[in-house]
């Protein structure tokens, strides 16, 4: 009985994250501009990665009775450095002059970034 | 359980060739880059699923060795793409 709960909780943890796996791999392939990839990368990828991680570490923990820190480690460091990563792809794309895409409306960073530029200019 | 876990190592394999395609088509660099950490993120979940497959946890290490590593590739392709240089010897590069 238990161990059909702690399968069943794996097996849940597991499917989750491979589906925002597949999830993110469908953004990758049919988003239309570097930012909205981004955006679908950093978070759902790093969200399954965590999931599937939560339970490979509840399998080693709760079937084979090895509790394994590491796995932890990984976990929060990911939930860390998936977000700084994607942002600090993204404000390159932007300062690199990647296009946005066709769709956009309005871009609130370009006034800003003139701003900067001109103040330069006059130091 | 054997079974299912196979299932979920298909389906991931499937998403690493949705990131391939992203990485040989992307129109731009960030593109690339930002294709290659889903790559690194995809290794770290199979490197999970075979080691509960191959029933050891001797694999585990690699896992937080490969998010450091594809944390750090992003970090130096993005301030290349942004500065051009990786390590600025500049004592005034900040202004």
């Amino acid at each position: 009985m238990t161990e059909m709960l702690i399968n069943s909780l794996i097996v849940i943890f597991i499917s989750v994250g491979v589906f925002f796996i597949l999830v993110t791999a469908i953004g990758l392939i049919r988003l239309p501009d570097i930012y909205s990839r981004a955006h679908a990368a950093s978070k759902s990828a790093t969200l399954g990665v965590m999931s599937i991680l939560i339970g490979v570490f509840l399998h080693f923990w709760l079937i084979e009775g090895n509790f394994n820190p590491r796995i932890i480690l990984g976990i929060v460091f990911l939930f860390i450095t998936g977000p700084v990563g994607g942002h600090m792809m993204a404000k390159a794309a932007y300062f690199s002059g990647v296009p946005l895409a066709k769709e956009t409306v309005r871009d609130d960073m370009a006034p800003l970034v003139d701003k900067e530029a001109t103040k330069k200019e006059q130091l | 359980m054997t079974m299912f876990l196979w299932i979920c190592v298909a389906i991931l394999s499937f998403s690493l060739v949705g990131f391939l395609y992203r990485l040989m088509k992307g129109p731009s660099t960030p593109d690339r880059v930002i294709a290659l950490d889903s790559i690194g993120v995809g290794l770290i979940t199979l490197v999970g699923l075979f080691s509960i497959l191959f029933d050891s946890p001797f694999f585990l290490e690699v896992i937080l060795l490969l998010a450091i590593i594809a944390y750090i590739g992003t970090v130096a392709f993005s301030k290349f793409t942004e500065k051009g240089v990786i390590i600025e010897n500049d004592r005034d590069a900040h202004k």
